[in-house]
């Protein structure tokens, strides 16, 4: 099911959102999708061109755009509503939380250029706090996928479920790990691969560093097990809670701060349920910077060589 | 509209603005300032042009009512019970711990709310969304929404005005309720909103300016907004804030303060007297 190598076919989970809109929108005509004079960036250009009467530009006004795509709703539509990252969960998000969080309406956000990997542009657009923003909002689901193949399913599964979706994407091109066999289902983390001394739990493009990492620790003695949790909330409790009891120390690897993202959630879950040490690799609260996105990620530590820094030291904690 | 109309109009507003005093005074907070300037507009919406129905309060067709200025939920809230949505007495138990009444409008917990706000700025976005709603289905629903003069201060309210006209929205009417008045002091000593109607006319907008007290203006108004074609259409209405309890008239302190025991009597006192003076 899983394929390690990093060589395989990539593609941005923003290309998967386009293109699952337009497939999204060929089967439910409820489907509306908005924009924010991003549709190039975020791909939803590929729904506009499909469905151009379906399709509307707000323009650059993120707060007004999400007030509409929540009105839209109340009307019966299902919305898709689209920005970066940093302008939907930052700049817009009162407009989430108080008219589509509080009355749970069925307002989709896709969210693109998520996390350092944004590259070039630098700190105010890479959006490292989303995940902490949307996780305090109420009934609000949280889907990061890993791959171009989890985020098609994710939009798709997004558009069936009820209430407010933050689903989160990337502007890098990133390594295919799943096939047409792959199954998604919002709420549930899948173990990818099966380990007893630690447990990597990882999200979104770090996943496949968390595979990696797997791979490089074998030669250390050391057996990951690694799980893929793309959605974050709901978390996957049963999941966190078992890896906790049966590999004693948890890793977690995301795109995001170490504060409030999936480090924290798995934390939360760790700490009530069955304490165990968790330690986090993420982005060490700080801004971003400008640089080609492959080059920042190594600078922030989002590496499969941090992960298994990470990983022995926590089987260290053990002994 | 004839004599006879209007008088019912006066009177059932009367009756809204007991229920803003009720309320308010029962739940010892809320906005009874704003709730009476804005008590004829709701009063007019909901007993002389909205095509609502009580019984089915989440019928498809029915027009929508967006109250964007959400601390004034007591007016809202009091035409809603007197229209039949739910019972009166519901008023007494507004901002009480698991009341229907929530402190401002929410959709989930309270019939004939048509959008949670409180957050200003936000509503006539949902508004425009509501709108674009309708045009994209080919409803011939309208959705009106109403404003405060204060409010218009948030950014988000000129973004919307902005796309509400780029796109044609001629289904969609905003009032501002221009009582000139916010919490800490006159809309032009805190940051003038001023001129209202040359800012919504810049923007595209069909612009009718009225006295918001008066029906025979608010009655003229919403006609003609409901004939105009092309561009959505604003109110802007001159109101008294406070309209109704003389103490409570253009004095910014009864923005967000509940009446007393013994102003409760003498508002109630007033109130009773206007309707014996109608009748």
């Amino acid at each position: 099911m899983v394929k390690t190598m990093a060589d395989v076919i990539k593609t941005a989970t923003r290309d998967a959102y386009g293109k699952a809109l337009v497939e999204l929108g060929g089967k439910n005509e409820k489907v509306i999708v908005l924009d924010a004079d991003l549709a190039k960036a975020t791909k939803t250009i590929a729904f506009k061109k499909e469905f151009p009467e379906r399709f509307f530009d707000t323009g650059i006004a993120e707060c007004n755009m999400i007030g509409v795509a929540a009105g839209l709703a109340t009307t019966g539509y299902t919305v898709f509503a689209s920005s970066f990252a940093m302008f939907a969960a930052g700049r817009a998000f009162e407009q989430i939380r108080n008219s589509v969080g509080y009355p749970h309406l069925n307002v989709k956000i896709g969210a693109t250029h998520a996390g350092i990997s944004v590259g070039e542009d630098g700190a105010s657009h890479q959006c490292c706090e989303d995940i902490a923003l949307m996780r305090t909002i109420p009934g609000m689901t949280i889907i990061n996928p890993a791959d171009d193949v989890e985020a098609r399913l994710a939009v798709l599964a997004a558009a069936e479920t009820d209430g407010p979706v933050y689903l989160r994407f990337g502007r890098l091109a990133t390594p295919r790990l799943f096939d047409e066999n792959y199954k998604f289902e919002i709420g549930k983390g899948v173990e990818l691969k099966e380990g007893k001394d630690v447990t990597i739990i990882a999200t979104g493009l770090m996943v496949n560093e968390a595979l990696i990492a797997a791979e490089s620790l074998k030669a250390d003695g050391i057996d990951a097990r690694v799980i893929n949790m793309a959605t974050i909330k709901p978390i996957d409790k049963d999941i966190v809670i078992k890896a906790a009891k049966e590999t004693g120390v948890i890793v977690t690897a995301e795109e995001h701060s170490v504060i409030g993202g999936l480090g924290s959630a798995i934390a939360d879950v760790v700490c009530e349920n069955y304490p165990v040490p968790v330690l986090k690799v993420g982005v060490e609260d700080k801004f971003g910077a400008s640089g080609p996105a492959v080059e920042m990620l190594k600078i922030y530590g989002l590496t499969a060589e941090n992960i298994a820094e990470k990983a022995k030291a926590a089987v260290a904690l053990k002994k | 509209m004839d004599a006879a109309a209007k008088k019912q109009l006066e009177i059932k507003a009367i009756e809204v603005r007991k229920g803003i005093i009720e309320g308010t005074f029962n739940a010892k907070s809320g906005h009874p300032g704003g709730s009476l300037s804005v008590a004829d507009i709701m009063t007019y919406l909901y007993f002389s042009h909205l095509n609502v129905d009580p019984a089915n309060p989440k019928w498809e067709g029915r027009d929508r009512f967006v109250l964007s200025k959400g601390h004034t939920a007591p007016a809202l809230y009091a035409a809603l019970a007197l229209r039949g949505f739910f019972s009166f007495d519901e008023i007494k138990l507004l901002r009480k711990p698991n009341a229907m009444l929530q402190g401002h409008p929410s959709m989930k917990s309270t019939p004939g709310v048509d959008m949670s706000t409180g957050s200003l700025g936000q509503g006539i976005s949902t508004a425009v969304g509501m709108a674009l709603g309708a045009k994209l289905s080919g409803d011939d629903f309208r959705v009106f929404t109403v404003l405060g003069d204060g409010e218009i201060q948030e950014g988000q309210v000129w973004e919307a005005a902005m796309y509400a006209s780029a796109k044609g929205l001629d289904n969609l009417v905003a009032v501002v309720d221009n009582n000139n008045l916010q919490i800490d002091g006159t809309v032009e000593e805190v940051n003038s909103p001023y001129p209202i109607p040359e800012k919504f006319a810049a923007f595209g907008w069909n612009v009718i300016e009225i006295c918001g007290n008066d029906f025979d203006e608010i009655d003229a108004a919403f006609t003609a907004a409901k004939e105009f074609k092309g561009k959505p259409t604003v109110i802007v209405a001159k109101t008294v804030k406070g309209k109704g309890v003389s103490f409570m008239e253009n004095n910014c302190d009864w923005h967000g303060t509940a009446p007393n025991q013994e102003q409760y009597d003498k508002a109630m006192a007033e109130l009773d007297a206007a309707m014996a003076a109608l009748n």
